[in-house]
């Protein structure tokens, strides 16, 4: 046992009669960076949850085992008297956040544990200068972006100089250059303060080249171990570790680094292949991306969006877009993609410029008929969603869009299988609620789908779904328009990709040029092998030459 | 490419370093006490001062934060408290008049309901007397509005003492979720009109926007109580049990003798010096119960809030406001409760005015946060 980490030794939970955590034993040293794994539900939060004492304390179950952190027994205390020694951070800074000014929330804990003021305002200023945010410690938190956010975050939850850090997906609503502030900032802060980090993310393609050790989560049991061996037996692994598995290199390497260094052979094989556009094998499927045809379904001319205080979220933006596409709009969190896509859509505001679809323009429309031009799935799909089973839900979207009966629960069955019709919609997971609030959308038949960040807290297969789901119904005739900062979803879904800065469009062109071109939206395939964008294309190219075993185990649709 | 430039940052909040920031209790203080004024008139004149005094004071004075919004909800909701009133008078009846509107079939109510009528003739006496009386309701509500939209209920709860851990938890619990339903019903509305839902039946409304926007409060409530215990919010090292016990217990009666004493004060029927005797004796509970508690805590400010001489006048020309009300209670009592039967334009009662119109200078006091544009 090592005294100055988090140790767990046969710790079982059990919620209402479920066991989440079955005999979960492992030892993590004294400042260790660790990445906890594993599919969406398989109870990551609840064992970060179980290191601070909000599990069971907040939420009720039955608990055996032993937990110590820095040798310091956790269970039966509550998280306020562990506050001094564990700190957490969960995916929403802001909803956690006490006060309303940087430095004041910094202070916070600090506050509360009774520290001298003297020794709290050194400790403070400390903080705000490893965290880098020395030029926004008088703001207000509101007024600070996503990024600086979360960084204040884990500076709260440090001033009292914990000995461990707990951090429930710190990243999966930031943009890639935010996300890689704050996990640049944590991985400082595990060398300079020595604290240990154990840290739950579904984008791994960030974070796993920061990690020294993986825990991988499944079914209420733990393997622990290096980051490339856990990651290479998980089924949940960002790209480059499914490169490395696919062409057997050794480890699997998880960072870029490592891979370029064993990607010659393979690069050599696949020279003279050229990538089959976009998504994957499924029979039946188009294989190339269709070219606009006919007059465009969406004609958007110099629209605006502006808000109180003068804010311009979308200034003098022109899209035109035809059946078929598949369209990602990407961009930093604050450059305008949601405002965009509620101004296309007709029901959020637009200050200026002209849309039509299909000739007519949606905001002149009731919401009824403007929802069968364009159907919007927000970015909290629960906002959809008001029945108490699923069945429920089906029927009121098939009365709101006035359609015959059974109509929304056919769409729904189609997009994913085995959805409990009697399950509350809250009770869905993550994919399936998305699914379900896609169906209530396509109730009303709309030519235009527009989707504002579907992919948060969904995990790699479910994401692999909903691409394929989304290229169906462009197949279909849709015209799929997705707001995402997801680099790994836009290479697997887009055709087109839009890139919006201060609510400018500063590029616009298909996918495959227009993301190798940025080191930002680069996918984890493109940075190894220049040219191709995913697993799956690669995988497809090996097979075609004949060479290689084209096993790409996890890429599976497993229809999450 | 995007620069990596801060798209989020408004440039107006980088003025805020410099700006005094008033303390929370000041506003919260000014602003109960001009609800205390207007708990003590149902001239329609002075309650109408009081709104465009507090509704001035608020453009001029509240920062750039989410809940600023919150000011324009407590109106609507002090309409809706009018209509609702007259509603009331309109079924059931209040004072009467010589003056007959219009008359509703009426039911004759058992002799054990007398007092009670149904339905009958609706006065135009009894209409104003019904309307000053929502119209003070209402203004109460805009007064707490506006204590919301100046400080925040989180930098209020800066102020409370850690000691009262289960109490205070409570009321951050209870206060957070007023802001943000504010944002709530805008997001699951706009949600709503994407399902092209435009029906307006109390039952649908009720499904679709008020049932998802309390699941939605209640979520980040929990979330928030979550994130304040793991960061040490409360914490019970060190305090002994029945330590703890005795202050809960003291704080509660306390708080209820206050409740109750305010209510003494505000309704005309009970003596004002047993209603001032209980506010007194509860106050002093409160304290003692808090002071006792505090002591026992080991707990630290970072850079308090001062309560400076700002603070004091902002308080005090709340005061002014009361102590208006209270001289023209004294000297011009008609004035201050207009006669609705026979109908009048009621009269301007002087000192009462002259206290509220004093009431608006926390508006040259506090400059607002936003760089003094509205």
């Amino acid at each position: 046992m090592n005294p100055g980490g988090i140790a767990f030794d046969r710790v079982t939970f059990t919620y209402t009669g479920r066991p989440v955590l079955d005999g979960v034993s492992f030892d993590l040293p004294e400042g260790e960076f660790c990445l906890l794994v594993g599919p969406t539900g398989a109870g990551k939060s609840t064992l970060l949850k179980a290191v601070n004492g909000l599990v069971p304390n907040f939420t009720g179950g039955t608990m055996t085992g032993r937990i110590t952190v820095a040798g310091r027994e956790v269970r039966g205390s509550t998280p306020a008297d562990l506050a001094d020694l564990v700190g957490y951070v969960g995916q929403d800074p802001l909803a956690g956040f006490v006060t309303d000014e940087v430095e004041r929330e910094l202070a916070y804990t600090a506050e509360q544990l009774g520290v001298d003021p003297a020794a709290m305002r050194k400790r403070v200023t400390e903080i705000v200068d490893l965290l880098g945010l020395a030029d926004v410690r008088d703001r207000d938190l509101a007024a600070l972006s996503s990024g600086q956010r979360q960084r204040v975050a884990i500076g709260a939850a440090l001033v009292a100089g914990p000995a461990a850090l707990v951090l429930d997906e710190p990243t999966s609503a930031l943009d890639p250059t935010a996300a890689d502030e704050v996990l640049s900032a944590l991985h400082r802060l595990v060398h300079d303060l020595g604290v240990t980090v154990l840290l739950a993310e579904h984008r791994l393609e960030r974070v796993a080249q920061y990690a020294d050790s993986a825990l991988l989560l499944n079914g209420g049991k733990v393997t622990a171990g290096p980051v490339g061996e856990v990651l290479g037996a998980s089924p949940i692994a960002p790209p480059v570790v499914e490169l490395g598995r696919l062409a057997g290199w050794p480890g699997p390497p998880v960072t870029i680094r490592e891979a370029r260094r064993h990607a010659a052979g393979l690069r050599e094989s696949l020279a003279g292949h050229r990538p089959t556009p976009v998504v994957d094998a499924a029979p039946g499927r188009r294989k190339s991306a269709p070219t606009e045809a006919g007059p465009p379904l969406l004609e958007a001319r110099g629209v605006r969006v502006e808000y109180p205080g003068g804010v311009r979220a979308v200034n003098g933006i022109d899209l035109v877009a035809g059946r078929c596409e598949r369209i990602a709009v990407m961009g930093r969190n604050g450059s305008g993609k949601s405002s965009l896509l509620w101004a296309l859509q007709g029901t959020g505001k637009r200050s200026g410029g002209t849309v039509a679809i299909g000739g007519a323009d949606p905001a002149a429309h009731k919401p009824a008929d403007r929802r069968t031009l364009a159907g919007l799935v927000p970015a909290e799909p629960a906002d959809l969603l008001y029945a108490e089973t699923v069945a429920a839900e089906c029927e009121g979207a098939d009365e709101d869009g006035r359609v015959p009966s059974g109509t929304c629960a056919k769409i729904l069955a189609d997009l994913v299988e085995g959805i409990d019709e009697n399950a509350h919609p809250r009770d869905l997971s993550e994919g399936q609620r998305l699914a379900l609030a896609l169906a209530v959308t396509l109730t009303a038949a709309p030519p235009l789908l527009l989707l504002d960040e579907p992919t948060r807290g969904l995990d790699y297969p479910a994401k692999e779904a909903l691409a394929a789901r989304l290229g169906t119904l462009a197949d279909a005739g849709h015209c799929v328009v997705v707001s995402t900062h997801d680099v790994e979803f836009c290479a697997e879904f887009a055709s087109r990709v839009v890139i919006l800065s201060d609510g400018e469009v500063v590029a616009d062109g298909p996918a495959r040029q227009i993301v190798a071109a940025s080191p930002m939206f680069a996918p984890q395939v493109e940075k190894v092998l220049p040219g191709w964008l995913t697993v799956a294309e690669v995988a497809e190219a090996l097979g075609r030459s004949g060479e290689g075993a084209a096993d790409s185990g996890t890429s599976d649709d497993d229809g999450a | 490419m995007p620069t990596p430039a801060d798209t989020t940052i408004r440039p107006r909040t980088a003025l805020k370093a410099a700006r005094h920031t008033t303390h929370p209790v000041a506003w919260w203080g000014w602003a109960l006490l001009l609800a205390t004024a207007a708990g003590r008139t149902a001239n329609p004149w002075l309650l109408l001062l009081i709104v465009a005094v507090a509704g001035l004071v608020v453009t001029w004075c509240r920062g750039s934060e989410p809940w600023s919004g919150a000011y324009r909800v407590f109106l609507v909701i002090g309409l809706s408290a009018i209509a609702v009133r007259m509603a009331f008078y309109i079924v059931f009846g209040g004072s009467d008049g010589p003056t007959v509107l219009f008359s509703l079939p009426s039911a004759t109510l058992p002799e054990w309901a007398a007092g009670f009528r149904l339905g009958g003739d609706v006065t135009a006496e009894g209409a104003l007397a019904a309307a000053y009386d929502g119209l003070r309701l209402a203004t109460l509500l805009v007064c707490v509005g506006a204590a919301n939209a100046l400080a925040s209920p989180r930098r209020l709860l800066r102020s409370v003492p850690a000691a009262l851990y289960e109490v205070s938890v409570a009321v951050v619990v209870a206060l957070s979720v007023a802001p943000q339903l504010v944002e709530s019903v805008g997001r699951v509305r706009r949600a709503r009109a994407l399902r092209g839902n435009t029906s307006r039946t109390p039952a649908n409304l009720m499904r679709t926007v008020v049932s998802p926007v309390l699941h939605d409060a209640l979520d980040r409530s929990l979330a928030l109580a979550a994130a304040m215990a793991s960061r040490g919010y409360g914490r019970s090292a060190g305090i002994p049990v029945p330590a703890r016990r005795a202050t809960s217990a003291a704080l509660l009666i306390g708080l209820i003798g206050l409740c109750a004493g305010a209510y003494a004060l505000l309704s005309a029927a009970t003596p004002a010096p047993l209603a001032w005797t209980t506010v007194a004796c509860s106050a002093a509970v409160s304290a003692f119960g808090i002071a006792f508690a505090s002591k026992r805590v080991p707990h630290t400010r970072y850079r308090p809030d001062r309560f400076g001489w700002r603070d004091w006048a902002i308080v005090a020309s709340g005061a002014a406001a009361v102590v208006g009300t209270v001289l023209s209670g004294i000297l011009e009592p008609a004035a201050l409760w207009p006669a609705t039967n026979p109908l009048a334009v009621p009269d301007l009662p002087m000192w009462a005015a002259g206290g509220i119109l004093l009431a608006t200078a926390p508006a040259l006091l506090a400059p607002s946060s936003r760089g003094g544009t509205p």
